[in-house]
């Protein structure tokens, strides 16, 4: 009797093992998807409390309080109408330029500035950029003069520009180049040194050709630091064309801010500042929702 | 006049120096060792001891040495797709699924074909893991990737640099049950280099040991588990007692 149980368990144990080792497989297989699974889970459950109501509350509560207090005091303490302008002021000149079409075109005015330049700015640094990145002679014979014309900021070679140029269209356009420029030209550059050198090993010990590896290893590995650069390189860009349109233009945004200031209306001139940093925000998340999209493996 | 005994793999009075700015380092010293074809061959030693080196020489990614290192009675002058190898990392590129991590390291004439890609996935137990990015997987299962990327250019020989040895030991063993048996089924020589004794003595039908400072091979032992191989038991023991032995004596 005793052995008969004996023998039961023991079958049974063996039936167990046997399972076991047939199992785990599937099982170490289906744990490590779900706990990626849940990971990714978790991690949409924190950006959901980020972006939900609770989130978007607390994103717009310090913006809503601040413009509060501000319209308060420009209603009840009496400040000068000429120094500063309420709110409701800014909101009022927003509806007559809105109204008058000018608002629509400075801002569209100041963007195809910025796409010029900006899209010149972003062919010459792809073909310095992979030159330098992939030929250590011609990134050292172009090193010297590439970091002693970085530290120049744009707005330093308005002057010169002017003197080149006149005070046309070709003018903002280079300042706008110089500011996008430098900030793409260095992220190429790096993005390509910084390829993991374990990389080249793999594609010579599958034989891969060359131009195969360019393109599936080379520039996918070096794409998030590229993108980084072009992030930069337009804000950098639009930061220039306000600079640029506040000297010698009749149109644009940074137009619209030295015109705001020669009418001496403070709302104006907010309002200028305001449509600066609300436009370089989108752009910059344009930029940012891109490289989530295209960046999809990291 | 070659060998008469049928090896892959013959290597020759192999010195490997590395220089450095603190002088030369001899990493490997005088190694002469032959490989049977369709055998499976470990390497183990304690770091140092030039193994990963010799492994590489093998695979032809470090052809400055002296001495001759033949296969097939070539002398091996450069990698390839005849010679896989498997790296400690698995070195799958993130930006591409499983599928196309394969696809990617295959010959023109054969990177198009689906179906042949999808034995390799089958082979290795990845099944319904074709579209997964490699962040969606495991270690272990990133690693058989790796040996699915390797064996789909049909090498003549597998060299496998310490390939387990960042996971854990359930995931370990079962990854090495899986090797064996693509061993079998495939017929192709292997070589693994591990620090893990157990690991060695399991695998290989020879196990060299080396030791280090320089580099040289200490001892070949024999190993013979049969089929099935088994873990536990007297054969198994007897043979890690030895090599046991070699390593601490």
């Amino acid at each position: 009797m005793v052995e008969k149980v004996l023998t039961g368990l023991s079958t049974l144990r063996a039936g167990a093992t046997d399972a076991t080792v047939v199992r785990p497989d599937r099982a170490q297989t289906k744990s490590a998807v779900s706990t990626s699974t849940a990971n990714r889970k978790r991690a949409r459950s924190r950006s959901k409390m980020a972006s939900g109501v609770g989130g978007w509350v607390l994103y717009l509560i310090l913006p809503v309080v601040i413009v509060a207090a501000w319209a308060l005091y420009g209603t009840f303490g009496g400040s000068q109408s000429y120094a500063m302008a309420t709110p409701q002021q800014i909101v009022q000149a927003t509806v007559e330029y809105a109204a008058s079409g000018e608002l629509w075109l400075n801002i569209a005015v100041s963007i195809a500035r910025v796409l010029e330049g900006f899209l010149v700015a972003l062919a010459a640094a792809a073909v310095l950029g992979v030159g330098a990145g992939v030929s250590h002679r011609f990134e050292r014979a172009i090193d010297l003069i590439m970091q002693i014309l970085r530290p120049i900021p744009g707005i330093a070679w308005i002057p010169l520009a002017i003197i080149w140029f006149g005070i046309g269209e070709n003018s903002k356009v280079y300042i706008i180049f110089i500011g996008a420029f430098f900030p793409m030209f260095v992220n190429i550059v790096d993005g390509i040194k910084g390829i993991d050198k374990r990389y080249f090993e793999l594609g010579e010990a599958y034989e891969i050709p060359k131009w195969r590896f360019i393109r599936q290893v080379v520039v996918p590995a070096a794409l998030p630091q590229i993108l980084t650069g072009i992030r930069l390189g337009l804000s950098g860009a639009w930061i220039c064309v306000v600079a640029a349109e506040m000297i010698g233009a009749t149109s644009g945004v940074g137009f619209m801010l030295s015109d705001g200031r020669s009418m001496s209306r403070p709302d104006v001139v907010i309002l200028a500042m305001l449509i600066i940093g609300v436009i370089g925000k989108l752009m910059d998340d344009f930029v940012q929702w891109q490289r989530r999209r295209i960046v999809n493996w990291l | 006049m070659a060998d008469m005994t049928d090896s892959i793999i013959d290597i020759r009075n192999l010195t490997k120096t590395f220089h450095t700015d603190d002088g030369d380092v001899e990493a490997l010293h005088d190694v002469t060792l032959s490989l049977p074809r369709g055998g499976f061959t470990s390497i183990i030693g304690p770091s140092g001891c030039g193994k990963s080196t010799l492994l590489r020489i093998i695979g032809g990614l470090d052809t400055d040495y002296d001495g001759t290192a033949l296969m097939n009675g070539e002398p091996i002058d450069g990698p390839g797709r005849d010679k896989g190898f498997v790296f400690q990392d698995h070195r799958l590129l993130p930006w591409f699924s499983v599928r196309d991590n394969i696809r990617f390291a295959l010959p023109d004439d054969r990177k198009n074909d689906d179906d042949y890609i999808q034995e390799y996935i089958d082979l290795v137990g990845l099944t319904g893991f074709e579209k997964s990015l490699p962040k969606q997987l495991s270690g272990g299962m990133a690693q058989r990737v790796a040996i699915a990327r390797a064996l789909a250019n049909r090498p003549k020989i597998l060299l496998l640099d310490e390939p387990f040895g960042a996971l854990d030991a359930i995931t370990k063993i079962k990854l090495q049950d899986q090797l064996l048996r693509i061993w079998q089924a495939e017929h192709i020589t292997m070589v693994i280099v591990t620090h893990d004794i157990d690991e060695a003595v399991y695998l290989g039908q020879t196990v060299v040991v080396m030791k280090p400072h320089p580099g040289e091979i200490k001892r070949v032992e024999h190993v013979d588990l049969g089929v099935p191989r088994k873990r536990v038991g007297e054969a198994f023991n007897r043979a890690k007692d030895a090599i046991y032995t070699e390593f601490f004596a």
